[in-house]
């Protein structure tokens, strides 16, 4: 931890002036601009060490082959060296919980505490999309990201696994189990027919895009040429067995097939993991072309309560650089706004961010294109299919409390206990607004999402008191 | 089923998995080293009985909750392995074991 002038700002229960959520690409950028324009900063984040989702343990990774992760993932080691020598305070290990005007609420290995904060910024990062398939509870059925997070913090891998649905994340796990020499069973590929022909249409004049695309090509070519089995276009996933996972079905086409596993790694892209924002009230809007919701910011990342900015994949799916750049841009934007620099210097350091940002992002309507996850697999049909996972409400009780009359998400707690399990609706809270909108017609906008509450996360009076 | 690709980086330590001594590694993920040793299920559901284990890994999805030291709902994704650790499987249980977080007081970051 480095003892800047923030860190002693902290120590002293004074009060800081940028309170960072997240030590991912979008924190720790946010984290150095910051400091180096002079603001007391502290980072908090739940991770025992810096980097976020694509830069896990990147300081300190396993004693694997740099092949494995590759460079895009090793690249991350030089930001977070920058972080960690910015002179912003680092709390790592410790989750925020609360936060209202002004203050949040910490848990940290020394004991929680509450902190004033001139300005909050959420750096909050993406979560992986539900995928509710018939199985998706059973034992042997995880994440491609966990699959991810087990190799970059433990080098821990399973043998003959089945990797299902589709994104460039998909790919790249997939490959990086590849150059670490583990078997896999096949690949079901769930991108619908027709996706990369909607998608080139939309490539237009995007010079990122060509190399995005070449990157993802790149990734499809060495899967096969490891000889792994592909399987292309597959509908009715479906994973199978008793008290855990036996198998895992699918169509391609009119031939059903049926595949003996142990264990099945699922994935159908990512969407903010929007939790914390929609907690403190920040208003949110449905992003039709990433079928997810996301925090209304301003170009800066201010969002729609005073004080609160939002930056990274948190405020929209962006990718690592565009996350770092929107990072940087929220930290001027706040240093102009608690008066440390003038408007024509915030602008003269926006300007060039804010061109990069833009070249980076123009690839996106082409991969929303690509990679938009099939109806089939956001809004399931089946009526066993669970929706929450949590509370084990499947999709046949929900139709019928929506037959019944209730009008959305908030008012599903008079019929059911949908979304109202530990993981507070973040792996159904996008099902439910699409099945809702879809048996209704209305649209997701007009469905809503639950109220999220605080805490954002059960906390223990061990968490807060510490040791 | 699962397996670790290099040489344990924490040294073995024991802790205690439902009144049983296992090894190991101090430091490391305590979800992925309890996948590792074979453990499963983690907990089963408090509507159906249903087992569940790991999901997300990330600490989103819940689904890794145990009961760690006496404490239930606890996210073993989230924690790491500390030596005399005591996890237990956690059987039904709704996450009423968390306790109500009170009104937070500003007193300052320790
Ligand atoms: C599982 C997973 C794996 C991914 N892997 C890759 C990859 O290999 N390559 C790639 O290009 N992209 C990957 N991505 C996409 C990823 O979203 C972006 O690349 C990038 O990491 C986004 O940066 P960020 O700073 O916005 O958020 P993140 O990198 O996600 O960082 C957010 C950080 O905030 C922490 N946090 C969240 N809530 C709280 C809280 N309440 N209190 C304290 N801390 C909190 C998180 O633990 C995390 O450390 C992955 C996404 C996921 C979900
Ligand atoms: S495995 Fe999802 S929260 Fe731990």
């Amino acid at each position: 931890m480095t003892a800047g002038p923030a860190h002693q700002a902290a120590a002293d229960g004074a009060t800081v002036d940028l309170a960072i959520v997240g030590a991912g690409p979008a924190g720790m950028a946010a984290a150095i601009r910051a400091a180096e324009l002079g603001l007391a900063v502290v980072v908090f984040d739940d991770q025992p060490a810096p980097g976020g989702q694509i830069y896990r343990n990147v300081a300190h990774p396993p004693p694997l082959p740099r092949h494995v992760l590759g460079p895009d993932y090793h690249a991350g080691a030089a930001l977070v060296a920058r972080f960690l020598a910015s002179g912003a305070a680092y709390r790592p290990s410790s989750l925020v919980w609360h936060m209202a005007e002004g203050s949040l609420s910490h848990t940290g290995p020394d004991g929680g505490g509450t902190l004033a904060a001139r300005r909050i910024l959420l750096a909050t990062g993406a979560m992986e999309r539900p995928f509710p398939v018939p199985g998706w509870t059973l034992p042997g059925v995880m994440t491609a990201g966990a699959a991810q997070i087990m190799l970059k913090t433990s080098a821990t891998v399973a043998d003959d696994a089945v990797f299902a649905g589709s994104g460039p994340l998909l790919y790249l796990v997939v490959a990086q189990y590849l150059r670490a020499g583990i078997r896999i069973r096949a690949l079901l590929d769930t991108t619908p027919r027709g996706a990369r022909r909607r998608a080139l249409s939309r490539l237009g004049s995007a010079w990122s895009g060509r190399t995005t695309l070449a990157k993802g090509l790149g990734l499809l070519a060495e899967i096969r040429r490891a000889g792994v089995t592909v399987h292309r276009h597959v509908t009715d996933l479906a994973a199978v067995g008793a008290d855990r996972l036996d198998a895992v079905t699918w169509r391609s086409g009119t031939v059903r097939h049926r595949l003996d596993c142990r264990t099945l790694f699922l994935h159908q892209g990512i969407v903010p993991n929007v939790n914390a924002a929609m907690a403190v009230g920040c208003r949110h809007g449905w992003d039709e072309g990433q079928l997810c919701w996301r925090p209304a910011l301003d170009a800066a990342g201010r969002s729609s309560v005073a004080g609160v900015m939002v930056a990274g994949d948190g405020g929209g799916i962006a990718g690592a650089v565009a996350a770092a750049l929107s990072g940087e841009i929220a930290a001027i934007a706040a240093a102009s706004d608690l008066g440390r620099i003038d408007d024509a210097t915030r602008d003269r350091l926006i300007a060039p961010l804010e061109s990069r940002r833009r070249r980076d992002m123009a690839v996106r309507p082409f991969l929303e294109t690509l990679y938009r996850p099939a109806d089939a697999y956001r809004i399931p049909s089946q009526d066993e299919t669970l929706v929450c996972r949590c509370e084990e409400v499947d999709r046949g009780t929900l139709a019928e409390i929506v037959r019944r009359g209730c009008p959305g998400p908030n008012q599903i707690k008079a019929f059911s206990r949908c979304g109202m399990g530990p993981c507070q609706g973040r792996l159904c809270g996008h099902t439910v607004t699409e099945l809702f909108a879809d048996l209704t017609g209305r649209s997701p906008d007009a469905v809503g999402h639950y109220r999220i509450r605080m805490p954002i996360k059960p906390v223990t009076l061990g968490d807060i008191a510490g040791p | 089923m699962f397996r670790s690709l290099t040489e344990p980086t924490g040294r073995l330590v024991t802790v205690s998995l439902d009144g049983r001594s296992v090894e190991l590694p101090e430091g490391d993920n305590l979800a992925v080293a309890l996948l590792r040793a074979g453990h499963g299920p983690f907990r089963t559901t408090p509507v159906k009985a249903a087992p569940r284990m790991p999901y997300c890994m990330m600490g989103v999805c819940f689904e890794c909750l145990a009961e760690i030291d006496g404490v239930p709902n606890r996210q073993t994704c989230q924690e790491r392995v500390v030596p005399g650790q005591s996890i237990r499987r956690q059987d039904g249980a709704r996450s009423t074991g968390s306790a109500v977080p009170p009104a937070p007081a500003a007193r300052g970051t320790p």
